[in-house]
């Protein structure tokens, strides 16, 4: 046990893994915010969608050199996302199949490119770490971070204010529309903040494992809790116990970060749905 | 003044007409049923009063001191609301979201007129419960509740009653033809537009009927008995024998035995 904690403090002397666990803790936490709203509306998908979307944009980005691609990739994904999550309920393909479509399509579109114009001669490692996240979260700098580190204020307290809003509109969107409320700008803002969140959750999960920081926090907490406020503040707390254990145990025993926090995540779920077997059995 | 004036409106999909000439006047204290065949264009007109549609032609104009977002709505559920992690407080407050505007978080008085509005609906004691836990009566129950924070003037109903049974449906009929009269709590008399299949129930609530469909009729209820589509109706209604439930329905006060049904039973 000593030995543990004495690797671990060793560990977190180091100013990378000192950013990777900010890092890391402040985008489990946005993810999970919206992560209810996002699993109630049925677009549990979205995530991944989305973060594959970013993969295109990255790889174009790589193939034209572009030096900054947070330039590009943040654009294109906001864009997708108001695509997606506004035309919701009306368009011509819903909601599922759209996310499945464009997820799929920009997947295919972002690997074609990486192979057709190769920026580097390691195509494999270059697509893994993508789709996996599987380093460059201990390879943050110092802007990068604090680019992350505003933008996750900035979404906490864009969610606390808009709380009562994103539930209404969440729950009842026709109602909300016809007794005043823009439900439309709230939808858009959900969509806007999901974009950026996801674009953000790459460097640490990559875009194959985004869904699991969004969808799992969330479930988990709804095993467990009946009302809205409980369950938001539930997902918040176990994603960000659940990421940062997934990165010390990465650290410790050498796994990929991702997965590691997916995996806690899951293990999360499971010990939710038995506690809520449990409750749920008692009070009923 | 009327609370709502609807002149000429033509309602449809893209370039698709389902009604049109829609002419027809809503004022304040009128219990207004709206009936008509499935696919007649009973909730796009609804959809349109509420201005969650552009109608095709024709106008909704909104007057007596009505604001736009003092309409009250009890729309049908939807599959998002039937797993929906919320507590009946949370769903009733969330009706005064309309008179929050930009404002983050609900005032002392919002939460007074929640706590309220859920006395009125007999729901107090389910207020910490859990929206999805509760019986298809009680669910309808802390919608109106929500949609009564939202107005105190005019409330929109969507088939209020579908999927309730005989006994809870009958309930829900009373407690809103009760809202209709400001006898609840001492309350302002609502003004209510409900769409519904069940022609007897408009007959026996209803101060207006509007019937949609290949033709068009609006007049007040005893109009109604006398008009070609209400003859209609009468005669569909003796086809099936129940002539007699008609006529007793379309006395105000008919006394069957479902509606002597004690009320309390739905708060358990």
């Amino acid at each position: 046990m000593t030995e543990i904690i004495e690797k671990l403090s060793f560990y977190l002397s180091h100013p990378f893994v000192q950013r990777a666990v900010i890092v890391g803790v402040l985008i489990a936490l946005c993810s999970s915010l919206l992560g209810v709203t996002l699993v109630l509306k049925r677009f549990s998908f979205i995530g991944d969608g989305l973060s594959h979307v970013a993969f295109g944009a990255m790889t174009i980005a790589a193939v034209t050199n572009l030096t900054n691609n947070i330039l590009l990739v943040m654009p294109v994904t906001v864009i997708t996302a108001i695509l997606l999550l506004r035309s919701g309920q009306n368009a011509k393909i819903k909601g599922d199949a759209a996310v499945a479509m464009i997820s799929v399509a920009s997947l295919a579109f972002g690997y074609l490119i990486m192979n057709l114009f190769p920026s580097s001669s390691n195509i494999s490692a270059d697509v893994c770490s993508t789709l996996f996240g599987s380093v460059s979260i201990l390879t943050l700098t110092n802007v990068e971070v604090w680019t992350c580190t505003i933008l996750s204020i900035v979404v906490v307290i864009v969610f606390i204010l808009f709380y009562n809003k994103i539930f209404a509109v969440t729950f009842d969107e026709d109602f909300s529309k016809a007794t005043g409320t823009k439900a439309d700008a709230y939808n858009l803002l959900i969509a806007i903040v999901t974009a950026v969140i996801i674009v953000l959750a790459m460097n640490l999960v990559g875009s194959l494992l985004i869904s699991a920081l969004v969808i799992f926090p969330a479930l988990s907490a709804m095993r467990v809790f009946r009302n809205f406020r409980s369950v938001t503040i539930c997902s918040a707390v176990l994603s960000v116990c659940c990421a940062f254990l997934g990165i010390i145990i990465s650290i410790l025993y050498g796994t990929p970060i991702g997965s590691t926090i997916v995996a806690v995540d899951t293990v999360a779920f499971l010990i939710c749905t038995l506690v809520g077997l449990l409750c749920g059995g008692r009070s009923r | 003044m009327a609370l709502l004036s609807i002149q000429n409106l033509s309602l449809g999909y893209e370039s698709h007409v389902i009604a049109k000439d829609i002419n027809f006047t809503v004022n304040a204290g009128d219990y207004l049923y709206i009936v008509g065949e499935n696919g007649s264009g009973k909730s796009t007109l609804m959809r349109t009063l509420l201005g969650l549609k552009e109608p095709l032609g024709g106008s909704v104009l909104v007057g007596d001191g009505l604001r736009k977002n003092e309409i009250g709505y009890l729309p049908q559920q939807t599959v998002v609301q039937k797993d929906f992690p919320a507590s009946v407080r949370e769903i009733v407050l969330s009706g005064c979201q309309g008179r929050c505007g930009l404002r983050p978080f609900y005032s002392r008085e919002d939460r007074k007129r929640c706590e309220e509005n859920m006395e009125r609906m007999g729901i107090t004691k389910l207020a910490n419960r859990c929206y999805r836990e509760l019986s298809g009566g009680q669910q309808q129950r802390v919608l109106l509740a929500r949609a009564l924070c939202a107005t105190s003037k005019l409330l929109l109903l969507d088939e209020p009653v579908s999927g309730l049974d005989p006994k809870v449906t009958d309930e829900m009929y009373r407690l809103i033809s009760d809202l209709n009269k400001g006898g609840i709590m001492g309350g302002e008399a609502i003004t209510i537009i409900m769409i519904s299949h069940d022609i007897a129930a408009a007959v026996r609530y209803a101060t207006h009927i509007l019937h949609i469909g290949s033709e068009i009729f609006f007049g007040t209820k005893e109009e109604y008995l006398q008009s070609k589509a209400g003859k209609m109706f009468l005669a569909g209604m003796q086809e099936e024998g129940s002539a007699a439930a008609l006529k007793e329905s379309g006395a105000e006060t008919a006394g069957d035995a479902s509606r002597t049904a004690g009320k309390g039973g739905e708060n358990a």
